[in-house]
């Protein structure tokens, strides 16, 4: 069975972003790439579906600029078999629906069975690609995965959904789209034999036109980065225990009346 | 008619819209609508078209069909994009929950336009519309525009306020007919989660945070106590959620849930940035820790250097006092 997993570069949630000179980006000096942390559950689950069958191949692709090779490389590391890296400038300013189109592109040309995602990219926050990709391809989809399993005869997936209050349980005709949430695996770490195995591993470069695509504007754009608001000072309440609790009470009532 | 914001609505799967619907119809109200619901269900309830009309939506676009329970977006897609294409809304908004944020993403891929997922604010801009959402962890805000209509965006429960509900005003209810799609996907079953008698996390106006400094699972118990006292949620950060002391569902941060209540209260947290991720842009906040250099005391409101196991029985006996009175 053939697997594809959409993976996002992004910063490490750690480092300081700070906004770009143009104000609608931010300054990439000194940033700290990473596979964005869902996709990893997403490439591990991948992963696992090819080994419990004991064939199959995994292929990762991250849209993105040169540096996003790097992400890709650690997917190669981590185990999955080759990658495709879809890179143009026509995409600099690309959206959801633009990754979810030039997606869906290299998913026909690559026609695999099952397509793997994150439940969300943590730099931009949209939770919208994996909806999106699988309705430009007419696939059925599933998001915010907790538990999933392929049939033996390949014809089905079956995914359990985190919804309010509990789970929702589907069968997917295959080919589908699902995506990955926290509390489905644990990602490995890549051995030092991956790592090294990683560097002879395919990563395929891959232009709009090899795809039939256009540059075509996004749909959303950003205006404008700005920083948050400064939050009124705080304080922290003195005293003993028992005067400080008082204190608190009465200032959560009388002063922010929030209960 | 046409022109109109459309308001999605959310409901108890039970035929009656949830409370985030006045938040969402507030602010298109706002915008300057006109408002209007669009609903699909498998039953509506009449109480449930009357609240919707109270809250001012002036129309309500019922889609009432068995198709749409259990809930899967390749049905809802097709069917909002269907009526969208021949009523031609100026926008389409509706709150985040596990059903929106992927039948709206699905829908506005369906249109051919941009979706501004878990927006925490609006504005006109002249005719064009801006929102603005939350971005690298909260760390910054994103203002960002769409290239032509529906402008589709889903909006972050409790942070726009509600629409006040007006017994008079009622909607009018159309039934438009749409062409159900076939569903590729079938339902299995639904497992519910062992309930807590506490409010659910994202919708709770009050939640109680709990982190290593609990030191076991079975001191959240005390937050529980507190929690069934004013009525709040209780939920965890990672390194409580991945010492086995809590599941998953109830941590709070940017691998967990989003949360914005009126009133976020942290014992034990240290306030890591992948912690303030998911609850930043809480009204209130207040931190409890005993490290007075914790960083979670930078974003506090409210803070108490103190032991936590002093402090929460001392707090919730307080909190017993006072709502008693
Ligand atoms: C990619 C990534 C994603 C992440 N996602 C999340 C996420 O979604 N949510 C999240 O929460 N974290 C997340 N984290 C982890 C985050 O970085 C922190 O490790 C985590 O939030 C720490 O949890 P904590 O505050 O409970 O524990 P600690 O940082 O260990 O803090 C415990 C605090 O309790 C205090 N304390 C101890 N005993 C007492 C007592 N008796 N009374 C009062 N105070 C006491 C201590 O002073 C300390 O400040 C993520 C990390 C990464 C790398
Ligand atoms: N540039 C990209 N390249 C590859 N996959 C992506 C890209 N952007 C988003 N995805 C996939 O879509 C998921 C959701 O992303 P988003 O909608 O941007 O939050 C991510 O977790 C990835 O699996």
């Amino acid at each position: 069975m053939k697997i594809l997993v959409a993976i996002k570069q992004v910063p490490d949630t750690a480092t300081q972003v700070k906004i770009g000179a143009g104000g609608k980006a931010i300054d990439t000096a000194g940033i700290t790439w990473i596979v964005s942390p869902y996709d990893e559950f997403a490439v591990e689950e991948a992963l696992r579906v090819k080994e419990k069958r004991g064939q199959g191949e995994v292929v990762a692709v991250c849209l993105g600029p040169d540096r996003a090779k790097e992400a890709l490389r650690s997917c190669l590391a981590m185990g999955c078999d080759r990658a495709i890296h879809l890179n143009d400038p026509a995409w600099t300013a690309a959206d959801t629906l633009t990754t979810a189109r030039a997606l869906a592109a290299v998913i026909k040309q690559e026609q695999p069975q099952l397509v793997l995602c994150g439940r969300q990219a943590i730099d931009d926050d949209m939770g919208a690609v994996t909806a999106q990709l699988s309705e430009v391809l007419g696939w059925p989809c599933a998001a915010w995965i907790m538990e999933e399993s392929v049939d033996a005869d390949g014809k089905n997936v079956r995914a359990a959904r985190q919804v309010e209050g509990g789970l929702e349980v589907f069968d997917l005709p295959l080919p589908a789209v699902i995506s990955a949430q926290k509390g489905l695996n644990e990602p490995r770490y890549p051995t030092l034999k991956g790592i090294m195995g990683a560097k002879k591993k395919e990563i395929k470069d891959v232009k709009a036109s090899d795809l039939g695509l256009g540059a075509e504007p996004p749909q959303l754009s950003v205006v404008a980065l700005e920083a948050l608001p400064p939050r009124p000072p705080g304080r922290v309440i003195q005293g003993d225990v028992a005067t400080a609790v008082k204190e608190l009470v009465r200032a959560l009532r009388e002063e922010a009346k929030a209960i | 008619m046409a022109g109109a914001i459309w308001c999605v609505v959310e409901d108890d799967r039970k035929g009656t819209p949830k409370k985030v619907m006045a938040e969402v119809i507030g602010e298109a109200a706002r915008l300057g609508g006109p408002v209007e619901a669009v609903w699909l269900t498998d039953k509506a309830s009449e109480d449930g078209l009357r609240e919707l009309g109270s809250w001012g939506a002036t129309k309500v676009w019922l889609l009432e069909n068995a198709a749409f329970a259990p809930y899967r977006s390749e049905v809802w897609a097709a069917a909002l994009a269907e009526l969208a294409a021949a009523q031609s809304p100026k926008a389409i908004f509706g709150p985040v929950t596990s059903r929106q944020r992927e039948a709206l993403a699905r829908l506005a891929a369906r249109l051919g336009v941009g979706i501004a997922a878990d927006s925490v604010a609006f504005a006109m801009e002249g005719d064009r519309l801006v929102a603005t959402r939350p971005v690298y962890a909260g760390k910054l805000l994103s203002k960002v525009t769409w290239a032509k209509q529906p402008w589709v965006a889903t909006l972050r429960p409790n942070v726009f306020r509600p629409a006040e509900s007006q017994a008079g005003k009622t909607a009018a209810v159309e039934r438009p007919g749409v062409k159900i799609a076939n569903a590729q996907m079938k339902f299995i079953e639904r497992r519910e989660e062992l309930s807590t008698g506490l409010p659910e996390l994202a919708e709770a106006e009050i939640v109680i945070s709990g982190g290593r400094g609990m030191k076991g699972p079975e001191n959240y118990v005390i937050l529980e106590n507190m929690g069934k006292v004013i009525g709040a949620a209780v939920g965890a950060s990672r390194a409580a959620v991945d010492a086995g002391w809590r599941p998953h569902r109830f941590q709070i941060g940017q691998t967990g849930r989003t949360i914005s209540p009126k009133l976020y209260m942290g014992f034990g947290v240290s306030g890591a940035i992948q912690h303030l991720a998911g609850m930043r842009t809480s009204k209130v906040i207040v931190a409890v820790n005993k490290d007075p250099e914790a960083p979670i005391f930078k974003i506090a409101d409210y803070g108490i250097v103190a032991d936590l196991f002093e402090v929460v029985p001392a707090l919730t006996a307080e909190f017993k006092r006072l709502l008693e009175k």
